[in-house]
């Protein structure tokens, strides 16, 4: 008889590294035919309207940048976070905790300089993304307390919050909607090329890659990030102060993720709303896991996912394949990439039985 | 306010504590069976929608609710069946693997919902379960009518509690199901094969959660939103622990957590002047502090978490 094996194999070269992602997503565009053909969708069609609805036009090129800023935050949120081990699922709790800490300064700081309004409000969503982000972080540090159940929590935790607040202090007077009052002038995002919404959040969202990239290869601290990932024991017998390294990354991982809310707050709504987040935290998760957890592969990943996430839509008006497509493409990308990584360490092999 | 104490009030809050509680001890059931084999299987959240959404789609077809509810136990089977392929065949990390089918089966729910019925304005209903009160039970005074009125599927979830602790402690595949939780290499030693016991108690964990989903578009509710399970398949891994791995712990901790549930809902009710949104959270904070009470004793399955390869054996 024969059988299929998995065995270790050799490590690959670097180009590998480069290839398996790029396989990855052509093997899911490939398999995303099955749902476009169940739709009933010309399937030609569809993956033109896909990516021409992507990058056809200048504006829609420069939509598919508005829409990756977000999913890039917050993908980096969650990348430097798994790197260290710390399961933050709460990127979506945090990123609305960085929009609520923005939507509260932005409304009430017509006193303050105008040069200073919006550092001011970046610092302050940061924080509150970050301090959300610590709460669970300390739980898991201090008491044990499983971190994939507290962080998933705390999101629903936080949604209720905003809901309290937006039907409560926060909400526009007059208004019976769960909505708050604008932010002022102020405190919004410049808009950087005309004719488009391309703002201000993208190019934090881009320094933020360098940012992570540094502190990942730079730094101490990003040694040490890595070394309790790669076994919390070893790292702290090696002298490594655990906790602390465990809580500052969940500072910065949450202030990444509550960059992403201030720059949908400051840039595109101006005012908070229930759904300011269609889930960019949860896509951050497979965003994260595309790009193998490195601050560039996070970078492509999340500009993929933006063009499924834009040309989805035009896709939709134009074939009549609903618009979760998205959805399903980003749950297939990450299992397909999951396999993908397998073959990294590991081959197949054809085995004789006896 | 005086509305509390009034016999009502604590008929309606036991009746919907039963209710809301039913899909949380679906799925902590579900997931204690996989955890008990060494699988962590973060799908469920995925997994409960996903049944929600064939068991209201197919009743919708079909016209019968036992359809619907089997319809989305073998949805669940198959999910489970996937985590099994993905986290003990090729043996990719749990977490991440379990996310990914949350992920994906969430786009596929409402994938698949939206191509049936579009974006109709008022969502398409269909006939749900009606409550069944059991005779003389449900005639006992104040508590009686709430708890013994309820749906067959609550009355299913409950016969499975004591199902699920005989199974795991006083049969030999309960041990074997134990044993391979604990300690996968000295049940292959002793003739047990793991992933096969893993994949089983996924896939039938899975059918659990599916049917956890199916309650609430079947019988809680008679139609199918995108946000239907709201958090309760993370609730239910959270009973897991807080439950320590036990049927009956988890259960207990389902109905705490349906309880309070039930509570907002009354709450809410009866007018007080705090934003609903404050009601609806507490169920999940409470959640986090019962978790923080019992995490220093948690008996975690020793082979959790960990894929099991015999490498020594491939050649």
């Amino acid at each position: 008889m024969i059988g299929l094996r998995i065995v270790k194999r050799e490590p690959l070269p670097r180009w590998a590294r480069v290839v398996i992602p790029i396989a990855a997503i052509v093997v899911t565009l490939i398999l995303s035919a099955i749902p476009i053909l169940v739709a009933g969708g010309h399937l030609w069609k569809s993956y033109f309207y896909l990516f021409y609805g992507a990058l056809g036009t200048r504006f829609n090129l420069l939509e598919t940048f508005v829409k990756a800023s977000p999913l890039l935050l917050t993908g980096l949120a969650v990348a430097f976070a798994f790197r260290a081990k710390f399961w933050n699922i709460g990127a979506e709790g945090q990123l609305l905790a960085g929009a609520l800490a923005a939507t509260a300064l932005g409304i009430n700081l017509g006193g303050v300089p105008k040069p200073m309004v919006l550092p001011i409000i970046i610092i302050g969503g940061f924080l509150a993304g970050g301090i959300w982000a610590s709460i669970p972080a300390l739980l898991k540090t201090k008491l044990k307390v499983d971190d994939v159940v507290t962080t998933l929590l705390l999101n629903y935790v936080m949604i209720h919050i905003m809901g309290a607040l937006l039907f409560g202090p926060l909400q526009q007077p007059g208004s019976s909607w769960p909505r708050s009052s604008a932010i002022i002038e102020a405190a919004q995002y410049p808009i950087l090329m005309t004719r488009s919404r391309f703002h201000l959040g993208i190019l934090i969202a881009f320094f933020a890659v360098l940012v992570v990239w540094f502190i990942n290869s730079k730094t101490v601290f990003g040694y040490q990030n890595k070394a309790v990932g790669v076994n919390i024991r070893a790292a702290h017998f090696g002298g490594i102060n655990t906790t602390s390294v465990m809580l500052w990354t969940a500072l910065i991982s949450g202030g990444l993720a509550g960059l992403a809310g201030v720059g949908e707050l400051c840039a595109l709504q101006y005012r908070l709303i229930m759904d300011i987040s269609p889930g960019y935290g949860y896509s951050g998760i497979v965003i994260a896991m595309l790009g193998n957890l490195h601050p560039v592969g996070v970078l492509f990943s999340s500009l993929f996912f933006s063009v499924i996430i834009v040309g989805a839509q035009t896709m939709s008006r134009m074939t009549g394949v609903p618009t979760y497509i998205a959805e399903v493409i980003q749950g297939m990308a990450l299992m397909v990439m999951l396999i993908f990584l397998l073959f990294r360490e590991y081959r197949i092999k054809v085995v004789k039985k006896s | 306010m005086s509305g509390i104490l009034e016999g009502a009030f604590v008929a309606g809050l036991m009746g919907a504590m039963m209710r809301m509680a039913t899909p949380i001890i679906f799925a902590t059931l579900g997931e204690i069976l996989a955890e008990r084999s060494g699988v962590l299987n973060l799908g469920i959240e995925g997994i409960m929608l996903m049944g929600a959404m064939t068991g209201f789609l197919i009743t919708f077809v079909s016209g019968s609710l036992w359809v619907g509810v089997i319809a989305a136990a073998l949805v669940g089977m198959i999910l489970g069946l996937l985590m099994a392929y993905l986290s003990v065949y090729l043996g990719l990390s749990q977490h991440v693997s379990g996310l990914g089918i949350t992920l994906f089966a969430t786009g596929l729910a409402m994938y698949v919902y939206r191509l049936r019925f579009g974006s109709p304005t008022v969502p398409p209903t269909v006939d749900p379960f009606n409550q069944i009160a059991i005779p003389l039970l449900s005639k006992i005074p104040v508590i009686g009518p709430g708890l013994f009125t309820q749906y067959s599927l609550t009355y299913v979830a409950w016969l499975l509690v004591p199902i699920m602790s005989i199974l795991l402690y006083r049969t030999k595949i309960g041990l074997k199901i134990r044993t391979v939780g604990e300690n996968p290499l000295a049940a292959d030693t002793i003739g047990v094969n793991v992933n096969l016991t893993r994949t089983l108690c996924l896939v039938f964990g899975g059918a659990l959660m599916g049917i956890g989903g199916a309650f609430l578009t079947l019988a809680h509710q008679n139609m199918f939103l995108i946000d239907v399970i709201g958090g309760r398949g993370w609730v239910a891994i959270a009973m897991v622990i807080f439950g320590n791995w036990d049927p009956v712990k988890g259960t207990l901790g389902a109905l705490i957590f349906g309880f309070l549930d039930g509570l907002q809902l009354r709450l809410q009710g009866l007018g007080f002047d705090i934003s609903f949104h404050i009601f609806l959270m507490i169920p999940y904070l409470l959640t986090i502090i019962a978790l923080i009470g019992v995490s220093r004793r948690a008996a975690i399955p020793a082979g959790l978490l960990k894929p099991y390869r015999r490498e020594e054996k491939m050649g």
